[in-house]
């Protein structure tokens, strides 16, 4: 995909060479134009505007939950459990019409809004069941002794657990940022206003709005597009994968 | 005291669980009801929901050629799919246990592809590469062969869909990564001397050490493939012929094309109860071939 940023459409289409003929970097300036007016500048700025609240918001909620989970015994609890749970097992598809009204209703389509109000309200069970499992590993005597010296419920959770938590929190962060940011299909169904395009949506737009495709200038923003997850995923591969092999869901 | 101090903890969980809760009630529970009841009505968000009854499911069996289509090719997706899937990243699990050195680098290579593997970007790589003129198409000819049309062929655009789905194996692997380091070396070196082959202790050894994982993987990756949409919708739209069009599609056009949202939640219904079919099938297949080892 890198190595077809620099060649023609017909370099693309009849060269078995994995290389091109020359480097020039003008479909990275041609692709960045972007379309209808709106550059590619907008389409990162909109990814990250819908991507970091929502990843943050995501870590916060779920991490309250994921406590009130792991530490509390109260009413109710085996059943909720099951709940969170069952919701973990419930196709996306279900849910999909019923949650476009409501955000109907509440006149927030077309906006990033849906995405937050998902996150602050923990709709992804997927990461209260991860934190759940991370603060089960935590031994309980740290928090009682905590709860000796005085310390309330909220106390223990920010001076005791939280920094014990950091790896979890960092990879459940981590991976909602790239979930969110390889999104297509909620986008596209919340979404409407090219201006508020993030980069996914943007990508499959400039491959319809052109009649003759350029290849290149298409893969040329790929990359772009690409390059943040690879990024992340060097700095801080041992979170995303920890992650994955504690709780091994999705993907 | 101690009566005292539990009712203390029992208040401060709900209010810990409240942002859960309200979620689960407005935005998952409340949803899964109504679009029960969508599915019985002729429903545009635009309208009152008219009641319907049965209508939806009849013309969808009935009269729909469509919805036979999608079903069929949805479920040779996950034929396609989750077993490739599954085999690819066992084998190349017990590659990486075997390796010695190096395994960081190789474990990422392999994972890779499952980061960004969903993403539009690569499957507008996908395209790409396999089109009439692809890079594919070039080495193909390169050898001698004739051009294939992957993907304008009905009968090879499916399972080229397929093959970038099988590509993102890597967070399955991972997980029977961790499951293999699990099983204990001793139990190998006890088949060895009792005379057990590598194939012998891979079946008596290996698969029932991993068969929870394997179990909770198939689960995962069969209800994934039931919904896929981003693939089969920015590469072929579906097409050529209906040959990629998936029940995800399917919903999306219904949905949020022709506005005809009470007949797509039918269509989710019906996703739904294939996965909850699917998903009883396999627990209750349980007992027979998942072992876990707190159990004898």
């Amino acid at each position: 995909m890198f190595f077809a940023s620099f060649k023609t459409n017909s370099e693309i289409f009849s060269e078995i060479n994995l290389f091109p003929r020359e480097f020039n970097f003008n479909a990275y300036r041609d692709g960045w134009k972007g379309v209808a007016n709106n550059t590619f500048t907008r389409f990162f700025s909109n990814s990250f505007l819908l991507v970091i609240p929502t990843a943050l918001l995501t870590v916060i909620s779920s991490t309250l939950v994921a406590y009130g989970f792991a530490r509390f015994e109260f009413k109710g609890k085996r059943i909720m459990f099951l709940v969170l749970l069952s919701t973990l097992m419930l196709p996306n598809s279900i849910l999909l019409i019923p949650r476009y009204s409501i955000f109907l209703t509440l006149n927030t389509l077309d906006s990033f809004s849906p995405f937050y109000l998902m996150a602050v309200f923990a709709c992804y069970p997927f990461f209260t069941y991860m934190l759940v499992q991370f603060i089960r590993g935590i031994p309980r005597e740290l928090d009682e002794s905590a709860r000796m010296d005085g310390c309330g419920s909220f106390r223990t959770l920010i001076s005791i657990l939280l920094p014990l938590l950091k790896p979890a929190l960092f990879s459940a962060g981590l991976l909602q940022f790239l979930w969110t940011y390889n999104d297509y299909f909620n986008p596209l169904i919340y979404v409407n206003s090219v201006k508020k395009f993030p980069v996914s949506l943007a990508l499959r737009l400039t491959m319809d709005a052109e009649t003759v495709i350029i290849w290149k200038n298409i893969m040329a923003m790929s990359c772009l597009a690409v390059l943040p997850v690879v990024i992340l995923f060097f700095l801080c591969q041992r979170y995303f994968i920890e992650g994955i092999a504690t709780t091994g869901l999705k993907g | 005291m101690k009566a005292r101090s539990l009712t203390r903890m029992n208040n401060a969980a709900y209010l810990y669980l409240l942002p859960w809760l309200v979620g689960t009630v407005v935005l998952q529970l409340y949803p899964f009801v109504i679009s029960f009841y969508y599915a019985l009505c002729d429903y545009n968000p635009l309208r009152k929901p008219g009641f319907s009854g049965i209508g939806n499911y009849i013309e969808l069996f009935t009269k729909d050629a469509e919805f036979w289509i999608s079903l069929k090719v949805t479920l040779l997706y996950v034929i396609y799919t989750v077993p490739f899937k599954l085999l690819m990243s066992l084998f190349i699990a017990m590659l990486l246990n075997k390796a010695k050195k190096g395994i960081g680098i190789l474990r990422t290579a392999y994972y890779l592809p499952s980061l960004f593997g969903g993403s539009v970007a690569v499957s507008i790589l996908w395209r790409v590469m396999f089109m009439d003129q692809g890079m594919v198409n070039s080495w193909i000819n390169l050898f001698g062969f004739p051009t294939v049309s992957f993907l304008g062929n009905p009968k090879t655009a499916l399972p080229t869909l397929s093959l970038l789905e099988v590509w993102q194996f890597g967070s399955s692997m991972v997980m029977f990564l961790a499951a293999l380091k699990q099983v204990p070396s001793a139990l190998y070196e006890a088949a060895r001397i009792d005379g057990a082959g590598r194939v012998k202790s891979f079946f008596s050894i290996t698969l029932p050490y991993i068969s929870p994982i394997l179990f909770f993987c198939i689960i995962i990756q069969t209800i994934n493939a039931l919904q896929n949409f981003t693939s089969a919708f920015v590469i072929t739209r579906g097409g050529p012929l209906k040959s990629t069009y998936m029940l995800g599609l399917k919903l999306y056009n219904d949905g949020f094309v022709f506005w005809r949202m009470g007949y797509a939640s039918a269509t989710s219904w019906l996703i739904f109860l294939l996965v909850a079919l699917f998903t009883l099938g396999l627990f209750s297949s349980q007992k027979y071939w998942v072992f876990y080892s707190d159990q004898s």
